[in-house]
């Protein structure tokens, strides 16, 4: 029997859950000039979510038999989920109303992928993980689809699905003969069952196949064949909320699965993650050096960094933990930094998106050049920027793992990554702009303040990011 | 008493570089004068280093430590001995006369070029004081992202063919350096250098390290084979980035040799002496000789930074044969000495004969020689200035180019005089490259009409070459504020070196 207690531990998503009700409904309700207040209540049910999230913190609880777990995990993962949320819809304004995509689903749709990313990163049980992913994967299906005018993006979209239904699948298998070797769903029970079953290999095989599932969700090589077009066909803002809370979700996903669930096998999974991490450097980084387009470059770049956070998961300790969810962190406020600039430079007709019609940015909009040039040095690991910090800890952890070979491969394909962020700095400041172009900002006052923040927070944690890491470390303490 | 000195020279132009750019390209007087306002009152907050630095002290001063990364145990700390003190009066000096450099030559977008400059200052005085080893990676690569602008903005046609090449070399070199830098933290637990430099290591390891310090480094003095990257980034950095390029930056990679290689893994440093040795003497000779066929002044004054700073390791690595193999500590104190003057005095030298090429190609907007030639006829000025600097260059006595090389020289003679007439070469390489340049670029018939135009330097030239002429010959005649700022720190390393880890 669910209880009282059972209820508020979920709080946050029965809160969620109601609002995007109550918004679908009022959608059906409202003039399309009226939709201003639809944009302002999904921010603010967002904002009161993450408060919801905030309030109930300290501690490791489960909810309705293990299902669900609330842990300094699943917190720190929620928050930034809700936060890049946030500023995909700030950033997405603008873009979608020129291209007559500001529609109710858009809104409602994100708050039903937040929902499945909040329920997949506190999965207790096998099932939970599906039914989280599932919500997450169909909403973000739907979202990609949604410029259903363009062939691009429902090419993309149909790419998306077979692929993310085929991966699905695999993860469904894996999770059948793990079901089969240990008879139990639930991750904590499967820990401590594990061990002790009468068919390792079959346990093992299982564990393949999750593994499959996981960086399928996650994008690393060889199961990343989505990312490019995915990230080049949806509309901009939902390749920004795919690039951002999606991959927090998919690390949570992994830590539950890999960590919580088979922690016992790691020397099995670390060797996969780490062939897995290898080719992910290899192909995300050499590849991104042929683009001509700014999403398929970051669409690569997305595929390096996985890699890069596999890098802290393959130490399969509290340590490595810590250093790939700041890496998830790190990565999502960057690549929204990274996918802001082109939102708020794009406009009707236009889609400032190829790496040429950032030529000369810097003496048409000098503080968007800048902004973009701070989140492309991040994403490249140049100190001071938050994001070398990020690359630094997971470095760390894999040679803490007696990985140093690894740590050797990830700083070279560092060295080779930095090239092709190197290229678009080198456009925006080095090039003169091409004559016929123009560059004309959105107007929106709230894109450029929270653009401006996104981006310089970017700095301000490089500078000073201690406690964030105190906090992530705290999450996977006892 | 305020102990905050440090913290305020690195963060002084760094903020200060904030207003510059707010003052925008509207208005770019005032974007000038506010930069020449930071970098002079930096000049004046490092002359408070002198009297608060006591030199006959051992071991960092100044220092300031805050706890950076609580869960890492990284620290914000800093501190200096004479050897940063040296380098950071050198880099402030420097700074002003960059900015002033600059006042008219650079148009477009000025205030961003400014703005550039400080916030490169104030990074390499952060290179010179940090004491703790991730603090220092992070402005050791922080520099990297304003010079990739400098060069890349204001540089020449092949601007960015030579930033990227630039950025990349010495990122790759560092990369290895970070990962080696991980693993003596992971046996450490701090990065703390001085703490660093007492971790008992297997020579194994130190090979390692030694091996990944050194690609960081050797790329930023740079060493052959690695040095490539230089001549590109000299030819095409705008005046300015050239001067602060081989005045400040390339000493940070002999800066980087003295704190990491010689205390961390003094052992391997010991084993592989004779590798950097070896390069440093091609350094010397082979590229003194390709200097020669230089017909682009600002490759030929590149080059011979290369051979400069090849007496810079030499000295540098020279130490451990004299302390390890013949514990002869005086004269292993005489290499080190003769390897840090010689890093301030290329900073002055190559930093004024960057001004003069800059001085002439502002008129003539040509850097090769052959389209110069009876200079002195229309400039008598600038060719007294040229003609000294070139004498500098050379390693004229009563210039400070002479005295490093000598006691480098000097020093090497003791370990091996094989080595020292190798070195000593220099002497002869170094004159000819250089009054060859001076011959054809100063001397004879002014046969290009536009040669003729040219006006002599002006009041702002001026101030700029005479403030390095002045440094050149103080250094030049009375080195021994200098060598008595340092002694008490190289004392120290010498000390250091003698200590076997294994």
């Amino acid at each position: 029997m669910p209880t009282i207690n059972d209820i508020l531990i979920m709080l946050p998503e029965f809160f969620l859950v109601t609002a995007a009700c109550i918004l679908l409904l009022a959608d059906a309700f409202m003039k399309p000039a009226e939709r201003v207040y639809l944009h302002w209540l999904s921010i603010g049910v967002l904002v009161v979510t993450g408060y919801l999230v905030l309030r109930f913190q300290p501690g490791t609880v489960t909810a309705f038999n293990g299902m669900f777990i609330r842990d300094g995990l699943s917190t720190i993962l929620k928050l930034f989920a809700l936060l890049s949320t946030i500023l995909v819809f700030i950033y997405g304004r603008p873009y979608m109303r020129d291209r007559q995509l500001y529609v109710g689903e858009f809104y409602t749709l994100m708050i039903f992928a937040v929902i499945g990313v909040m329920l997949l990163v506190s999965a207790g049980n096998l099932v939970m993980v599906y039914l989280g992913l599932e919500l997450l994967t169909l909403s973000s299906y739907a979202l990609v689809a949604l410029n259903r005018d363009s062939s691009l993006s429902s090419e993309a979209a149909i790419k998306y699905f077979v692929l993310g239904a085929l991966s699905s699948g695999m993860l469904l298998y894996g999770m059948s003969m793990v079901y089969g070797a240990t008879g139990t769903l639930d991750l904590m029970q499967l820990h401590t069952a594990a061990p002790h079953s009468a068919m390792p290999h079959l346990l093992v095989f299982g564990l393949v196949f999750m593994v499959i599932g996981v960086a399928f969700k996650l994008g690393v090589a060889p199961f990343h064949m989505w990312i490019p077009d995915v990230y080049e066909g949806s509309p901009t803002a939902v390749t920004a909320f795919i690039g951002s809370a999606s991959k927090l979700a998919a690390f949570g996903m992994a830590f539950r699965l890999l960590a919580t669930g088979m922690g016992d096998f790691a020397q099995h999974w670390q060797i996969m993650l780490a062939a897995l991490a290898v080719l992910s450097l290899a192909i995300g980084n050499v590849v991104a050096i042929v683009q001509s387009n700014l999403k398929r470059l970051l669409a690569y770049s997305t595929i390096s960094h996985m890699g890069y956070l596999l890098l802290g998961l393959v130490n399969a300790g509290p340590e490595g933990y810590s250093a790939a969810m700041f890496y998830a962190v790190s990565y999502a406020l960057m690549s929204t930094a990274a996918f802001g600039v082109i939102l708020a430079l794009s406009r009707a007709g236009f889609e400032c998106e190829n790496i040429d019609d950032f030529k000369g940015l810097n003496q048409r909009a000098p503080w968007m050049a800048f902004l973009m040039m701070l989140a492309l040095f991040s994403l490249a690991g140049v100190p001071p920027m938050f994001g070398f910090f990020a690359k630094l800890l997971v470095l760390q952890a894999a040679i803490h793992a007696n990985m140093l070979w690894l740590a050797i491969v990830g700083a070279v394909f560092a060295i080779i990554g930095l090239y092709y962020y190197l290229r678009v700095v080198k456009v925006m400041y080095f090039d003169k702009p091409e004559a016929g172009t123009e560059v004309r900002l959105q107007p929106d006052f709230t894109l450029r303040v929270a653009l401006s923040l996104n981006a310089l927070v970017l700095l301000a944690l490089g500078l000073y990011w201690g406690p964030l890491l105190s906090w992530c470390k705290q999450a996977f303490v006892g | 008493m305020f102990n905050h000195l440090l913290s305020l020279l690195i963060w002084l132009p760094i903020v200060g570089a904030v207003p510059v750019l707010l003052a925008g390209s509207g208005r770019p007087n005032t974007a000038r004068w506010i930069s020449l306002l930071m970098a002079i009152l930096t000049f004046a907050v490092s002359l408070f280093l002198i009297p608060q630095y006591h030199p006959d002290v051992a071991g960092m001063q100044l220092v300031e430590s805050h706890l950076w990364i609580e869960s890492l145990n990284v620290h914000y700390g800093l501190g200096v001995d004479g050897i940063s003190v040296a380098l950071i009066l050198l880099t402030t000096f420097v700074g002003i006369l960059v900015i002033v450099g600059a006042w008219e030559v650079i148009q477009d977008k000025p205030h961003q070029y400014m703005a550039a400059m400080l916030v490169l200052e104030g990074l390499m005085i952060g290179v010179f004081c940090a004491t703790d080893a991730l603090l220092f990676y992070v402005f050791f690569e922080a520099m990297l992202i304003p010079m990739f602008i400098l060069i890349g903005i204001w540089g020449g046609p092949r601007r960015v063919y030579a930033t990227l090449k630039f950025f990349i070399y010495t990122f790759f070199g560092s990369i290895f350096m970070l990962v080696g830098l991980i693993y003596l933290y992971l046996k450490a637990g701090t990065f703390d250098l001085h703490t660093l430099t007492t971790l008992p290591l297997s020579m194994q390891e130190q090979s390692w390290l030694f091996f990944a310090f050194l690609l960081a480094f050797a790329v930023k003095v740079p060493m052959v084979p690695v040095h490539t990257w230089l001549p590109d980034a000299h030819v095409e950095a705008p005046t300015g980035g050239s001067v602060v390029l081989a005045a400040v930056m390339l000493k940070i990679g002999g800066y980087g040799f003295l704190r990491f290689s010689l205390p961390i893994v003094p052992d391997a440093s010991h084993h592989f002496a004779w590798v950097v040795i070896l390069l440093s003497l091609i350094a010397v000779v082979y590229i003194g000789y390709v200097a020669l066929v230089q017909e682009d002044m600002k490759k030929l004054v590149a080059y011979s930074s290369v051979a400069h700073m090849g007496f810079v390791t030499l000295g540098v690595f020279i130490a451990f044969m004299l302390v390890r193999e013949q514990g002869n500590t005086d004269a292993a104190r005489l290499g080190l000495q003769g390897a840090m003057v010689q890093m301030i005095s290329h900073g002055f030298v190559s930093g004024a004969m960057f001004s003069c090429i800059g001085v002439l190609y502002d008129r003539l907007h040509t850097r090769l020689i052959k389209d110069y030639g009876g200079v002195i006829n229309v400039m008598p000025w600038f060719g007294f200035f040229y003609v000294f600097f070139a004498m500098a260059n050379c390693g004229l006595p009563g210039t400070s180019g002479f005295v490093g090389e000598f006691m480098v020289i000097l020093s090497s003679f003791s370990a091996n005089p094989w080595i020292a007439l190798f070195a000593a070469f220099t002497l002869i390489i170094g004159a000819a490259y250089t009054l060859y340049l001076v011959k054809r670029v100063l001397w004879g018939e002014v046969t290009n009409p536009h040669v003729a135009e040219m006006t002599d330097i002006n009041g702002r030239e001026w101030f700029v070459l005479g403030a390095f002429a002045v440094a050149v010959l103080v250094l030049g005649v009375w080195p021994e504020p200098l060598t008595h700022l340092m002694d008490t720190s190289v004392n120290q390393l010498v000390q250091v070196l003698a200590i076997h880890k294994v």
